[in-house]
């Protein structure tokens, strides 16, 4: 194999890292951070599409950063299941950030420099190999999200940020005790080295139990879910599709990569994570029953779909696997569409209260449309890629005879379609509530100032939009004019939701490419070898 | 045997502070955890296998593992921003969070030494008085930006004068909670 390429890999590291800081410096020009940043994550997302065609044939990309010596060196490494949920994860930033624009919180100084040194721990998350590397990576990724959190949560106070620091600076301490413990009891934390060791040693299996602990706390798996619906929604709409795709993913994804390499997919364990994932399935998809709000709501489906996705750690089959790599993409790029349309919702009118919207369909059909198209997708019904991932995750629990999951798997989903009825009846059926148009006009001044309010006064009914203003725009503030969420604001959630109907239409590549990563969590060696001939 | 000792003091005496309701100590109790954390680190190096660390006491290699001492150094400053991060959120807010008394909130007592009534942390920071929410920078035309909205200069008539904080502030604070949510 060529030396050359997988020396390009720690670049994925640093470029974000240092135009993160570059887009600091530059204090004035807007319009340089916002080229910036939207380069540098389509240059990511490029490269990314490149690893993934490169690794999809089960090829391993591995480098010693700086050449220093196997064991010293930081290993860099890139198998097709680390390209793949790059490419994703850099769809979701671009998706997430040109949201961001729309709504004017990428005008903030420290916005993009932030967006782009997360991106920087992810992947550096995505490709280490070694636990330490992975813990200080997620902590890179955790900063930034941290001054996200709180910045664009300012409006609704700082409660969430609190208890979102406070609960991750907890699962990190205890990760740290968990590499502690790992180090102590098999003298590496490289995990090429660490193959199977859990296996053969039960102080070492113990040991990465804490680390695997550790990481379910970030993953927000049942019961340490609890701080993810307190804080997701105490934010932006655009932070929170944003964090959505992105940090509880990245903790999935650890735990599939140390359970492959350190535990060797010891069957001893499985039975816990099958009944942690039936339990967490259940327990956020009735949680989201009592929620009032369209994000809360979504946040505690987002902890049901995880028990899903973690359906696979629990079967460590082929079928498994790459089923639930399947639906770990399908469900980000769901998950992070149903934020932003119903985010575009919640930025224009004001709230995501299901009781203060109504009428949707008629007054925003484009949004109604891609709303539906991804709420589909999340329940699991063709065309749409949720068919796929969650008919291929029961064919696979239905292989090993785990009945009793298949069937928790299969009425959850019943139960998430009626969650995203109840919001489709919610916000887009029944009558538009009175006061709508009054409350987007007062949340409109308050959060952008009468002159960021622009009036379209050529169309038929005179809309009002997010922009420069013009001379109707006081006219329009006082009498009663429609108000329209912008296009810009639908995009992105539009261009997820078309990429869950490719996927869904197309499975073939995504299982194709899912296989080959499932094949490679199913045959460590490969891994092993790839880092100690690097 | 030491480390270990010493790993469980901190890790109670942690646990003791994060049952308080004060932000500050929670922040407190996490750099008493982070020590216990880092001390666990040290222990894997195998402190009670390995000889005297001084020098002239035996071998080099011996003596010492440098990896643990790595991680130990890298996992300081990842505690140490972020604790500073945590003690930040602390004085941000007071009013909006059970964590914290009104009146014993660092925030209310900073801003009441100073006598600073116009300070934000008096209020409990919100989206029109917080610089934290968007940068004061210029937009197209020139103008500053983001302009302030209205709002911010009636809660100010409605401050309470320096003398009496804590009979006032929290109404004062409350009306403007309702009014941004």
């Amino acid at each position: 194999m060529s030396q050359t390429l997988p020396a390009l890999l720690p670049l994925l590291v640093a470029v974000p890292l240092l135009l993160g800081a570059l887009g600091v410096a530059v204090r004035k020009k807007r319009l340089i951070r916002h080229v910036l940043s939207l380069g540098t994550l389509l240059g990511m997302f490029g490269f990314a599409i490149a690893l993934v065609v490169i690794t999809s044939d089960g090829t391993i990309l591995a480098h010693q950063v700086g050449l220093w010596d196997q064991g010293i060196a930081i290993p860099f490494v890139v198998d097709s299941l680390s390209a793949l949920v790059l490419m994703v994860m850099t769809v979701l930033a671009i998706a997430s950030v040109l949201f961001a624009m729309a709504t004017h919180e990428a005008r903030a100084r420290f916005f993009h420099p932030f967006v782009l040194i997360l991106m920087a721990g992810v992947s550096g998350a995505l490709m280490t190999g070694d636990i330490f590397n992975l813990f200080v990576f997620i902590e890179v990724m955790l900063l930034p999200s941290y001054g996200l959190l709180a910045m664009m949560g300012a409006k609704l106070g700082a409660h969430g940020a609190r208890i979102y620091v406070s609960v991750n600076l907890m699962a990190s301490t205890l990760l740290l005790v968990g590499i502690a413990l790992v180090y102590a009891t098999a003298g590496t934390v490289n995990l090429a080295e660490l193959h199977g060791a859990a296996k053969e040693d039960p102080a070492v299996a113990l040991a990465g139990g804490v680390v695997l602990t550790a990481i379910s706390i970030k993953a927000a798996v049942v019961p340490v879910h609890g701080w993810l619906t307190r804080t997701y929604p105490m934010t932006s709409p655009a932070v929170t599709a944003l964090f959505s795709g992105i940090h509880t993913k990245v903790a999935i994804y650890a735990i599939y990569r140390i359970y492959s390499l350190l535990f060797d997919g010891d069957e001893r364990f499985l039975w816990v994570a099958l009944v942690i994932t039936s339990v967490t399935m259940v327990v956020g998809v009735l949680g989201a029953v009592g929620e009032k709000t369209t994000r809360s709501i979504l946040v505690f489906h987002m902890i049901s779909q995880i028990g899903y996705i973690l359906i696979g750690v629990g079967l460590f089959t082929m079928l498994g696997l790459t089923a639930a790599i399947f639906y770990l993409l399908h469900h980000m790029i769901v998950k992070a569409s149903l934020f932003l349309s119903t985010g575009a919702i919640e930025e224009t009118y004001g709230t995501g209260e299901i009781d203060k919207l109504g009428g949707m369909l008629k007054r925003e059909p484009l949004i109604a449309v891609t709303f539906m198209v991804a709420a589909l997708s999340l329940a699991g019904l063709p065309p749409f890629s949720g068919f796929v991932a969650k008919f291929a995750i029961i064919q696979a629990t239905l292989a090993e005879s785990h009945y009793a999951v298949a069937a928790v798997a299969v009425v959850v989903s019943i139960f998430t379609l009626l969650s995203m009825l109840k919001i489709w009846t919610g916000v887009f059926m029944g009558a538009e509530p009175d006061d709508l148009q009054e409350r987007a006009l007062t949340y409109q001044q308050r959060m952008h100032g009468k002159r960021y309010l622009r009036v379209e006064a050529q169309a038929e009914t005179p809309t009002l939009t997010v922009g420069p203003p013009t001379a109707t725009t006081s006219a329009v503030l006082a009498g009663k004019q429609a108000v329209k969420v912008p296009l810009k604001l639908i995009m992105p959630g539009i261009l997820l939701a078309c990429i869950t109907l490719f996927f869904g239409l197309g499975a073939e590549l995504l299982m194709g490419w899912s296989a080959t990563a499932a094949e490679n969590l199913l045959n460590p060696m490969d891994y092993v070898r790839a880092v100690n001939g690097a | 045997m030491s480390i270990a000792i010493a790993v469980g003091l901190l890790t109670a005496a942690a646990v003791y502070l994060f049952m308080q309701r004060g932000m500050i100590r929670i922040v407190l109790g996490f750099v008493l955890i982070s020590h216990a954390a880092n001390l666990m680190l040290f222990a894997a190096g195998n402190t009670a296998f390995r000889g005297l660390s001084y020098i002239g006491f035996g071998e080099a290699g011996e003596q010492a593992d440098p990896l643990p001492q790595a991680f130990v150094l890298t996992a300081i400053v990842i505690a140490f921003s972020i604790s500073m991060f945590m003690v930040t959120l602390a004085i941000t807010t007071t009013t909006d969070d059970d964590t914290e008394d009104v009146e014993a909130s660092p925030a209310r007592l900073l801003a009441a030494d100073r006598g600073d009534t116009n300070d934000a942390g008096y209020y409990g920071l919100t989206t029109e008085s917080g610089d934290i929410v968007v940068d004061h920078g210029e937009d197209e035309t020139g103008d500053p930006w983001p302009e302030k909205a209205s709002g911010v200069e009636n809660s100010e008539a409605a401050a309470p004068s320096a003398e009496t904080p804590d009979a006032e502030a929290p109404e004062a604070a409350q009306t403007r909670e309702g009014e941004t949510r």
